[in-house]
This record gives structure tokens, C-alpha cells and sequence, in this order.
């Protein structure tokens, strides 16, 4: 088990070191200067060079790549004199755009994508198993063809058609919900729910289709196997042994993929984050992209590829947990 | 779905053992009918199936109506008069928003006119559809041929190459995709292009279909090392190698053949997907670029006007609705009616 999660740990902190060089050299591979644009029109190249200094982009790549991860590790100095600033550990350098620290803006911008996401995949978790299992029980009635046809659609469905139906219908002509907006959970339970309403309606609904559909095969599959026969034949009431022997037996997969889906979400859901007007770190890659904002990026698409391995790994040891049959090794 | 329900597919599939022929009168097969056996090759069976199959045949339909009208887009350019980028600025109030009911429908503009710029929404989606396919489908070319070139190399040398393949694999699944590509793309145009001029059009299309291409080729990578790995061993391989095959010969006449049914499942199934993501990132404005039309962008520009003017956002919305649910139930269906013992 220990020798499983240590080895993990090193392909994980090897990968994530490949991604990081690679985001990194194609990154700095930009030839526009950020420093003269910060700078301004009337500047000298002393200015310039201060600028660059600041920011810690005058020395050669590798230099800027070592400094980079130290940074993270370690924390850093930026410039000289006057200029001097100091970036604790984990430090992931200044916005080119407004002097932030990069840090701060990820820790704004987290629990916003962190809010979408966790309620979201509550909703889709909970409805897709749900809806999967019962008809998996009902297989070939109304319902379940009824439950197979909208998973179909929802899985064919895209995130920015169906999120703005939703704001039109319950926003925008009832009036049911006011528009998205974040308030911190610790602030105001209520109106943070209240508020993430819609885009955790939007999210969860579509993903669900996946899982009701994934849910349902694992379902049908598992129910004809010994073992549930077996526990129905002792006697033991319906609702144990689909509730407890077979969802048992059929969740693993389902939590395989509902782990990686979480992983890449928290990622950033820009395009939620676009229709809604959240503050996420979905949108903040947008935006940053948009005005070549190198760290801002470099942090967002890394902090996307620690999601991705964490939950990979999070997702092998759960699997031990819920499935007994499963052996780490 | 079983074998079962289909009879003449089981005298087709399977020729009757002639001893059981023998020995039970009652599975005799008249001679009048024993002529019918032909021998089919599992393309045709497969080619059979999917004309029985009911959904194949409405998704087939729909998409062979999406790719007409997309070819097609000049003629209706034509037969309406409308270029895509005409402005019917007088058609629109002052607020620029399209006067009549429904976003403008009228006979001269059959779905409307787009809130703002006042082009025809009709064109716009006609030659949106063109790009939105392009794009799909090349990138889904690009990726297959990449993903099929590895994972064949990969599966047949076994070693330090299968290992360092694979574990490229690995890291590029790692790769945050959609965030990745978010960056890369005006990244890469800013290295080319300065802020002053910009790229044309044809220079975006080609690198989103790069991006596409260039992190989509794991998946039929991977699917076809396994399925390699697990065919090399057989003893067609074998006596292909002791009749003197060359490795190029044994790759491409002998394994590749056995591996198309799930390559041609997953190119399939990475078109519609394609047309989803091309649409996300032009919905974030970093797909194609003006004034070629986009549906994406059509619907990122109908943000905007959802409370005042729904049926801009409806349109574009659907029609990737329909063409997305087309292209992946026909690759469901494709899958069925190569591997019939996947059930679904």
C-alpha cells in the first residue's frame, strides 16, 4: 500500500515536471516584451530593463525555468534596491498585468471554481447513479426508456446552449432565480447556494447523462451476477441487495470517471464561468490569455494539471476502499 | 443486442456444423435454401446490421443533410442573394435589434438577422456549419493517423520504445486539454503575428486543428497498442514472419486490417466531440476569428441579447445540438454493428 502510494507520488511529480517545462518553454517562447507594454510609451531602455528585472524575465530561459520552480518550492526575491519585493513559497511570480501576485489571484479565483464544481458533482453524482440504477431495475418499462433517451440528448448536450436556456427560462422570463453571483459559503450559506444555483443545475444536469448511462450498463451487468443471486436467495430484502451487494459492486467504474471529471473541472469550467459571470479560475486563464498574461497562465495550467494526477491518484486509492477485490500492488 | 435476433445473420455468421446436419434430421437445411449461404466478410456484416438498425439511419441522414447544406453553402449564397457578411443595418431599431417578430424572421431572412451586426443568421449558420465540419473532421483525420502511426509502433516494438511511447501517452493525458488549448492558441499566433496585423483566418484554423490533432491522438493511440500487443502473437503473424514479411508488410497488411473496426469507431466518435470543443473555444473567443462564420462565436455573441432576443441563441445552439447527438449516436451505432458483443 505505502509502496503503491510512493510510487504514484514520483510518476506524479514526474509528470507534472514535463508539463510545467513544456507550458513553460512554449510560454516564454513569446516574443513580445510585457515589459514594454507595462512600461508605456515614453520609456528608456533602463526602464525597460528595471521592468524586466522586476519581473524576473531577463535572464535566459532555463535560469527563468530553475528560478521558477524554486520559487514554488522555496519562494524568491524579485529585483534589486528599491525594487526589491519578496514572493514567499509557493511563489508563482506578478501578474503582468497589475502587480499581483499570482498566488493571491489563484486564491481568489479557487474557491469560486471550487464552489462551482463540488456542488455541481453532487448534484450530477447523486441524479446520474440514481437515475441509472432505477432503471436498471426497471429495465424495458416507460421509464427506462424514458431515462435512456434524455441521457442520450444530455450527453450530446453543450454546457453554453443549455446553460443559457436555463438562464433565459428561470432568470431571465420567470424570474424563479436572480442571476449567478458568488458570496463566500462563510459569509452566507443561503445566498452562496442560492446564487450557484443555476450553473450547478447546468453542470450537474448534463454530466449526469453521462453517469445515469455508465451507471445503468454497470447496474444490469452486476444484477445478473452470482453473488446477488445468491444474497437474494438467502432471503435478504430487495432494498439490501441492490442498495448495498450491487451498487457496491457497480460503483467503481462510475467512481473512476466521476473523480477524473472532477479533477479536470476544478481545472476551471470557464466556459460556465463565461455565461455566468463568475470569477473563476476558468476565467481568469481566459482573460489572462487574452492579454498574454504569462504567470497568471503558467499557474492556472499547471494548478489544471495538479487537479488531473491528484485525482488519478485519489481515484486508485478509493477504488481499494470501495471494492474489495481490488489489490494495490 | 445478441446475435440471436437476427437469424439470417446467423446463417450467414456461422455455417452449420454438417455433422449436426447429419445426425439431427431437424436442422437440416433444405437444399433450395442452402444455396443463400454465402459467405460474408465481417465488413459486410457489419455493413448489414447497421442498415437494420433504425437510429443509424435517422443520424445517417441527418448528418448527410449537415455536410450537403454545408457544401451546399454557396448555391443557398446564392439562391437567397445574401452574402454572409451583408449588414441589413436598416432592418434593425435603434437599440440594433431586429424589427418583427421572432429575431427578424421573415421571408427574405428566413431565420432572422443577428441583434447588433444585423447579418442573416440563416447564412451565417450555413457557412458556420462548413467550418464547424472542417475543422471536426480534419482534426479527427489528423488525430486518428497520428494516434494509429504510434500505437501500431508502439504495440509491435515492445522495449524502451513501448515504454517511452507509452509513457508519452501518459503525461499528454495528463495535460489539462481544454485549458491547454485555451493558452497555446494565442500564444502561438502572438509568436507569428504581431498586435498590429492580423493573422488570416486560414492561419487560426490551422492551429486550432494542430492543437486538436496534437493532444487527441493518445486515446486511438493507446486502444491500438492494446489491440496490437494482443494480435502480434497470433498465428497469422507468425506465418507471415516465417514466410519472409517484412516489418512494414506485417504492419500494415496483416495487423492493420484487423484493427480498423474500433479506429473507425473512435474517429467517428472524435468528430462530434471536436465540433463541441471548437465551439467552446470560440465561445471564448479563441476560435476562428471574424468574419469567417462561426457557430461558436455565434452563440458567445448572443450572450448579450438572451433576455431580449432568444432566437439568436437558438439557432446556432441547436444546430450543434442536432449535429453533436447525430455524430454520436451514429458512432454508437457504428460500434454496435462491428462489435456486436459490446453491448451498450
Amino acid at each position: 500500500m505505502l509502496r503503491f502510494i510512493v510510487r504514484r507520488l514520483l510518476v506524479a511529480a514526474v509528470t507534472l515536471a514535463v508539463i510545467s517545462l513544456v507550458t513553460f518553454g512554449l510560454f516564454f517562447a513569446v516574443p513580445s516584451s510585457p515589459a514594454k507594454v507595462m512600461c508605456g510609451k515614453n520609456c528608456t531602455a533602463a526602464d525597460i530593463a528595471q521592468v524586466e528585472e522586476r519581473l524576473g524575465i531577463r535572464d535566459p530561459l532555463p535560469e527563468q525555468y530553475v528560478a521558477f520552480v524554486r520559487g514554488i518550492a522555496v519562494g524568491r526575491t524579485f529585483g534589486e534596491g528599491d525594487f526589491r519585493r519578496e514572493c514567499p513559497a509557493p511563489c508563482l511570480g506578478y501578474s503582468f498585468r497589475n502587480d499581483q501576485p499570482v498566488t493571491e489571484i489563484v486564491a481568489q479565483r479557487a474557491p469560486v471554481t471550487i464552489s462551482i464544481v463540488g456542488g455541481a458533482a453532487v448534484v450530477w453524482i447523486l441524479l446520474g447513479v440514481s437515475l441509472g440504477m432505477v432503471s436498471a431495475l426497471r429495465q424495458g418499462t416507460v421509464f427506462d426508456r424514458m431515462a435512456i433517451g434524455v441521457s442520450l440528448a444530455g450527453a450530446s448536450m453543450q454546457v453554453y446552449f443549455f446553460g443559457l436556456i436555463l438562464l433565459y427560462v428561470l432568470v431571465y422570463s420567470t424570474g424563479l432565480l436572480p442571476f449567478p453571483s458568488y458570496t463566500p459559503l462563510t459569509e452566507h450559506p443561503g445566498r452562496w447556494a442560492l446564487g450557484l444555483l443555476l450553473p450547478w443545475m447546468t453542470l450537474g444536469f448534463l454530466n449526469s447523462a453521462l453517469y445515469a448511462r455508465l451507471a445503468r450498463a454497470q447496474m444490469v451487468e452486476t444484477l445478473s451476477e452470482d453473488f446477488v443471486r445468491t444474497a437474494r436467495a438467502k432471503g435478504l430484502p430487495r432494498r439490501q441487495v441492490y442498495g448495498r451487494h450491487a451498487l457496491r459492486a457497480a460503483i467503481t467504474p462510475i467512481v473512476t470517471i466521476a473523480g477524473l471529471d472532477v479533477g479536470t473541472a476544478l481545472g476551471g469550467t470557464f466556459i460556465t464561468e463565461t455565461i455566468f459571470g463568475l470569477q473563476g479560475l476558468g476565467k481568469a486563464t481566459v482573460e489572462a490569455v487574452q492579454f498574454l498574461n504569462l504567470p497568471v497562465v503558467m499557474a492556472t495550467v499547471l494548478l489544471a494539471a495538479i487537479f488531473i494526477v491528484v485525482a488519478n491518484i485519489v481515484v486508485d486509492l478509493l477504488y481499494a476502499v470501495i471494492d474489495p477485490r481490488v489489490r494495490l500492488s | 443486442m445478441s446475435d440471436t435476433s437476427h437469424p439470417t445473420l446467423n446463417r450467414a455468421g456461422e455455417s452449420p456444423d454438417p455433422m449436426a446436419e447429419v445426425n439431427s434430421p431437424v436442422d437440416v437445411i433444405p437444399v433450395h435454401r442452402r444455396r443463400e449461404i454465402v459467405g460474408r466478410s465481417p465488413g459486410q456484416l457489419a455493413w448489414l446490421r447497421l442498415k437494420r438498425d433504425r437510429t443509424a439511419l435517422a443520424s445517417a441522414v441527418t448528418l448527410v443533410v449537415a455536410v450537403c447544406v454545408a457544401l451546399a453553402a454557396p448555391a443557398i449564397q446564392w439562391l437567397t442573394g445574401i452574402d454572409p457578411t451583408d449588414k441589413f443595418v436598416d432592418q434593425l431599431n435603434d437599440f440594433g435589434m431586429p424589427l418583427g417578430y421572432a429575431g427578424g424572421i421573415s421571408s427574405d431572412h428566413l431565420l432572422g438577422l443577428e441583434p447588433g451586426s444585423g447579418r442573416d443568421i440563416l447564412l451565417q449558420l450555413v457557412y458556420g456549419l462548413r467550418t464547424s465540419l472542417f475543422i471536426a473532421f480534419v482534426s479527427a483525420v489528423l488525430a486518428s493517423v497520428v494516434g494509429v502511426a504510434v500505437g501500431i509502433v508502439a504495440g509491435y516494438a515492445r522495449g524502451w520504445l513501448d515504454s517511452v511511447v507509452s509513457w508519452v501517452i501518459d503525461v499528454t493525458l495528463a495535460f489539462p486539454f481544454l485549458i491547454f488549448a485555451l493558452a497555446v492558441i494565442p500564444i502561438v499566433e502572438d509568436r507569428f503575428f504581431t498586435a498590429r496585423e492580423a493573422p488570416p483566418p486560414s492561419f487560426r484554423i490551422a492551429l486550432i486543428i494542430a492543437t486538436f490533432g496534437l493532444f487527441s491522438w493518445t486515446y486511438t493511440a493507446r486502444l491500438v497498442r492494446g489491440q496490437v500487443i494482443s494480435l502480434r502473437e497470433r498465428e497469422f503473424v507468425e506465418a507471415a514472419r516465417a514466410a519472409g514479411a517484412g516489418t512494414g508488410h506485417l504492419l500494415l497488411r496483416q495487423l492493420l486490417p484487423n484493427i480498423w473496426a474500433p479506429i473507425l469507431v473512435t474517429l467517428s466518435l472524435n468528430v462530434p466531440q471536436f465540433i463541441a470543443v471548437e465551439a467552446a473555444l470560440a465561445f471564448v473567443n479563441i476560435g476562428v476569428t471574424e468574419p469567417t462564420p462561426d457557430l461558436g462565436r455565434m452563440i458567445y455573441n448572443s450572450i448579450g441579447y438572451v433576455a431580449s432576443d432568444p432566437y439568436y441563441t437558438l439557432f446556432p445552439g441547436l444546430t450543434i445540438f442536432v449535429l453533436v447527438l447525430a455524430f454520436n449516436l451514429f458512432g454508437d451505432a457504428l460500434r454496435d454493428a462491428l462489435d456486436p458483443r459490446s453491448a451498450r
